[in-house]
């Protein structure tokens, strides 16, 4: 039988403000266990939430970014149940009326066509602590500096078909909340945690099938991996002729494989009740307008101007602006060497291939976009050739110089662009090989063009490298025709 | 000296009549030697008050004292203070010192009071009768076979012992009006958000309200003066600006309506208690008011609107105590849950217990819609009848209970300790402020007159109270506690 994967994924972004949602707290990472806890955080007796504004702010820019609707009213909710790192028996979050509500997210598959997936909604929520099982002799530590960090969880409809479609559509959730600065987005310290609702179906069903929800996935590559092989498990059993249960279940990146967490008859019933220490939210149209005004430039509106605006191909443009930190790289770049393609040539060229075998990001690049848009400015002035750039680009790579014209200046670089000097070369070129002249002069006028490549690399070597080769093209072209 | 009012202290320790020392000495020994019979107080601060006074008395010297300071004071043991012991009348937080003090005791040590000590309650604030705490229940100091009211019962038993010129308290359902009238004190529930949350320990948080008790109106308007006000640490307190609540005191009553709503008047109201209420209402007829019958059509649905918000609050406001960072903590539990399990058993009494298992079921998958949002569309209409009245008249006026103080272990039928609160719930769930006068006495039993009025007009509600308390002297009367009172 042929079967349809149906993936949905809430996704958990941690929003980068300086406090906690619900107290003055820090949310700085990595400090000292329960050093960043205060009261509040604690749950102590007596203590109350005031809410972060500049959290609902994030959120309510988040919403606007995916084309959301921006309820004029939402309302904290309390998820009620028991756990050691929950600090106050509930966690404090949002259900029946959330902050953000129905939009979309455009996703590039890898054949360059964009799909849009529905989100369902985004709510705000604080995060709980962490428990640490180890060096506690059998016991569990509680660190409570994360109790309180704000959360938006971004839920979306089960519009993902594959593994790849499902992180192709993190990616581009990635993209939006780094672009618009609301998190940094790193995975590895928790700021994504993404839940992947997984099921199956015979191809052509319209019903969906039972599914089983992959908590905590924590990068791109384990998000496809834990899909494929639940996937996997999901066929299997229904082939073997079993069913799938709906529950909760861990992927294990070094097993390959999903286990189970808990089933649904073991779930939790969390009472949800609006919350009575926190006031409903209302969000006139002049709040939502004023942060509508601050909305940076967002990947998909970047990639269309880089198109239209910057005539680059479809394939560059989604490339260029797959992150906030490429594309402010390669505009920067752009705007000091004044040439758009010449400037998305080297980035994805050159410079992304430096930085892969590197192992850098292209906000680590030891090349800076400026010094990179300056070489590239010689290129476009005929200062130096191609050639010679890329042995520029190495030195500032390696540190070698300031900037590009130092290093220009130093090795000596500068193209010969003098007629005089360069026919002086041409010349000597052709008189040193009468062989190679004879055979052009005998070749049939179509196989000529191909046969100037070897009178170019000559004078082009003589001149070491730095005569104009355009020049030198049109020039041999000329003096081997005289000669016919 | 413990005979005086708030207002006559402050006036005296401006004069130099005595100091801040010797005052809070002096209340100090009367709790010393008489509660261990009234059980009012479950900590006493004497080192702490006794080096607050100081300050005070230092202060005033150098010209630097407000009106308040070195006036001695008693908190409910509800309100979070730094450094002492915050019980909540349980057994859990039994061993629980507060990191911070509450807003509201910020405030008041701001202005130089002096605190006593922290005062017996119901546990959690649940119950009517002070029967519930952990410490043991609380005696009327009118006759100690009496319940003092709940849950502010050890506040309202020792202002009316003299043990403190004042006292706070909280209301959520009553718990200030109530014992106020048993005891035969003023007692005043501001408007929900007068007065920051921001440290009481929170029982049913959309309801909970702190608030003074003290011997007059006047009292009550100089605590409120420097208790009201926004808190940027309690989103429900509101920013509006705190008038000066003595300043209107005075102001005279002529042409003002009184609504009698008539529910408030129907079967199971106490004959005495009636009787003392419209002897009261008379007083303010005779000084030009004018007496409209009105209709609070909701009013019976109250209880049980209350009894089904006010423990899904709690069950999830109480969810904290787990035995996990602070309070009771079982010995040696075996894994999570046994911790859990035992910590709660043991922790809470079983009124706790009780309103957590209901407001746990109310809130349930499946009963939500029919308990918690019924309750909360019921609690639209009596908010809304309230609205309506004040459309036609400037105060409510109906006792403050259906009876007067009753004989302790007298109730054990929850139901029937609940119904005491059914002229005070309402005003809770409306969130409008109400105040408990001394109104005389059912038999030798003090009756509590209960004035309401709309949202945020507190000052016009001390007005009306202070008036009556300029006719008559039921505000005066002091329980005999020793041979020679």
């Amino acid at each position: 039988m042929q079967w349809e994967t149906v993936i949905g994924l809430e996704v958990h972004v941690q929003l980068a403000t300086q406090s906690k949602i619900f107290s003055g707290a820090s949310t700085a990472y990595g400090a000292e266990p329960n050093t960043q806890a205060c009261a509040v955080d604690l749950g102590m007796p007596g203590v109350l939430p005031v809410v972060n504004e500049n959290a609902v702010a994030m959120a309510v820019r988040f919403g606007l970014a995916i084309g959301a609707e921006i309820p004029e009213v939402s309302i904290f909710e309390r998820k009620n149940y028991f756990y050691p790192d929950l600090p106050k028996g509930y966690q404090t979050s949002q259900m029946a009326q959330p902050i953000v509500g129905p939009g979309t997210i455009d996703i590039t598959l890898d054949d360059g066509t964009v799909n849009a997936v529905r989100i369902h909604h985004a709510h705000l929520e604080e995060d709980a602590g962490k428990s640490m099982h180890e060096s506690f002799h059998g016991m569990t530590g509680i660190d409570l500096n994360r109790a309180g960090t704000p959360l938006l969880e971004i839920v979306s409809e089960p519009d993902m078909r594959s593994a790849r479609e499902a992180s192709a559509y993190v990616r581009a959730l990635h993209a939006i909340v780094t672009y618009m600065g609301i998190s940094d987005g790193n995975m590895a310290e928790g700021s994504m945690r993404c839940d992947v609702n997984v099921s199956v179906r015979p191809k052509g069903q319209e019903a969906f099938g039972t599914r089983a929800e992959i908590k905590n996935v924590n990068s791109f590559r384990f998000i496809e991996q834990a899909i494929e092989c639940e996937v996997e498990r999901q066929i299997d059993l229904i082939e073997d002729g079993g069913k799938v249960v709906q529950e909760t279940r861990l992927f294990d990146p070094d097993l390959n494989e999903t286990r189970s967490m808990r089933t649904k008859e073991e779930a939790n019933d969390y009472r949800y009740f609006p919350c009575p220490d926190l006031l409903p939210m209302m969000l006139d149209d002049a709040y939502i307008e004023h942060q509508r005004s601050l909305l940076p430039e967002l990947p998909s509106e970047k990639r269309q101007r880089f198109e239209t605006a910057l005539g680059l191909s479809a394939y560059d443009a989604s490339v260029l602006a797959s992150s906030r930190a490429m594309a402010d790289y390669f505009e920067q770049a752009m705007q000091s060497c004044g040439d758009a393609k010449l400037a998305a040539n080297w980035v994805q060229g050159d410079l992304s291939a430096r930085l892969n075998k590197a192992g850098l990001d292209i906000s680590e690049s030891p090349v800076s976009a400026t010094q990179l848009g300056e070489l590239l400015a010689r290129i476009k002035d005929d200062t130096i050739n191609g050639k010679a750039a890329k042995q520029v680009f190495a030195d500032l790579w390696d540190c070698k110089g300031e900037t590009a014209d130092q290093i220009i200046e130093a090795r000596g670089l500068k193209q010969v662009t003098d007629t005089a000097a360069i026919e002086a070369i041409v010349d000597q070129v052709i008189t040193d090989n009468p062989v190679q002249v004879t055979q052009y002069r005998e070749a049939e006028p179509d196989k000529r063009g191909k046969m100037i490549g070897f009178f170019v690399g000559q004078a082009m070597k003589a001149s070491r490298g730095t005569a104009n080769p355009q020049q030198v093209n049109a020039l041999i072209k000329s003096k081997l025709d005289a000669l016919l | 000296m413990h005979d005086l009012t708030l207002a006559d202290i402050a006036k005296g320790l401006a004069r130099g009549d005595y100091s801040s020392r010797e005052l809070t000495q002096h209340y100090l020994s009367r709790i010393e030697s008489l509660d261990r019979r009234l059980n009012s107080f479950i900590t006493v601060t004497g080192e702490h008050a006794l080096a607050a006074a100081d300050a005070a008395d230092a202060a005033r010297q150098s010209g630097q004292a407000g009106i308040l300071a070195g006036v001695p004071l008693a908190y409910k043991d509800i309100f979070c203070t730094e450094g002492v012991r915050t019980s909540c009348g349980s057994r859990m937080l039994d061993s629980f010192k507060a990191p911070y003090d509450a807003t509201v005791v910020e405030k008041l040590k701001l202005a130089g009071t002096v605190s006593l000590g922290k005062t017996n309650m119901d546990e959690f604030a649940m119950g009517s009768s002070n029967e519930t705490s952990f410490y043991g229940p609380v005696r009327n100091p009118w006759n100690t076979d009496l319940v003092p009211g709940g849950s502010s019962g050890g506040s309202a038993a020792a202002v009316a012992a003299g043990l403190t010129p004042a006292a706070l308290g909280t209301d959520t359902g009553g718990s200030i009006r109530q014992p106020a009238a048993f005891c035969g004190i003023t007692g005043l529930k501001p408007t929900y958000g007068r007065v920051s949350r921001y440290g009481m320990v929170a029982y049913a948080s959309s309801l909970d309200q702190g608030g003074p008790m003290a011997r007059t109106a006047e009292d009550c308007a100089l605590l409120l003066n420097a208790m009201a006000g926004h808190d940027p640490r309690d989103s429900t307190s509101v920013a509006r600006a705190v008038p000066d609540y003595t300043q209107s005191l005075a102001e005279p009553l002529k042409g003002l309506k009184i609504g009698l709503p008539r529910e408030y008047f129907g079967e199971g109201l106490d004959g005495g208690v009636e009787t003392a209420v419209r002897d009261a209402i008379k007083v303010y007829e005779a000084l030009g008011a004018q007496v409209i019958d009105v209709s609070l059509p909701h009013t019976r649905l109250a209880i049980p609107t209350y009894y089904v918000i006010a423990p899904a609050e709690a069950s999830s406001n109480l969810s904290r105590y787990d035995g996990v960072r602070f309070g009771h903590r079982c010995d040696a539990p075996t894994d999570l849950m046994d911790l859990y399990k035992r910590s709660r058993v043991e922790g809470f009494g079983e009124e706790v217990k009780r309103r957590i298992l209901i407001g746990t079921h109310t809130l349930s998958e499946g009963f939500f819609d029919a308990y918690y949002k019924k309750a909360q569309q019921v609690r639209r209409l009596i908010r809304q009848d309230f609205l309506d009245a004040f459309d036609k008249v400037d105060v409510l006026m109906g006792p403050a209970a259906p009876t007067p103080a009753f004989e302790l272990g007298n109730q054990a039928d929850p139901v029937q300790m609940y119904l005491q609160d059914i002229y005070t719930i309402a005003i809770n769930l409306a969130g409008i402020p109400g105040i408990s006068v001394p109104a005389g006495f059912a038999g030798d039993r003090p009756v509590g007159l209960q004035i309401l009025a709309p949202h945020f007009s507190e000052a016009h509600l001390l007005n009306v109270a202070h008036a009556f308390q300029m006719q008559t002297d039921w505000h005066t009367r002091r329980p005999a506690l020793t041979a020679d009172e």
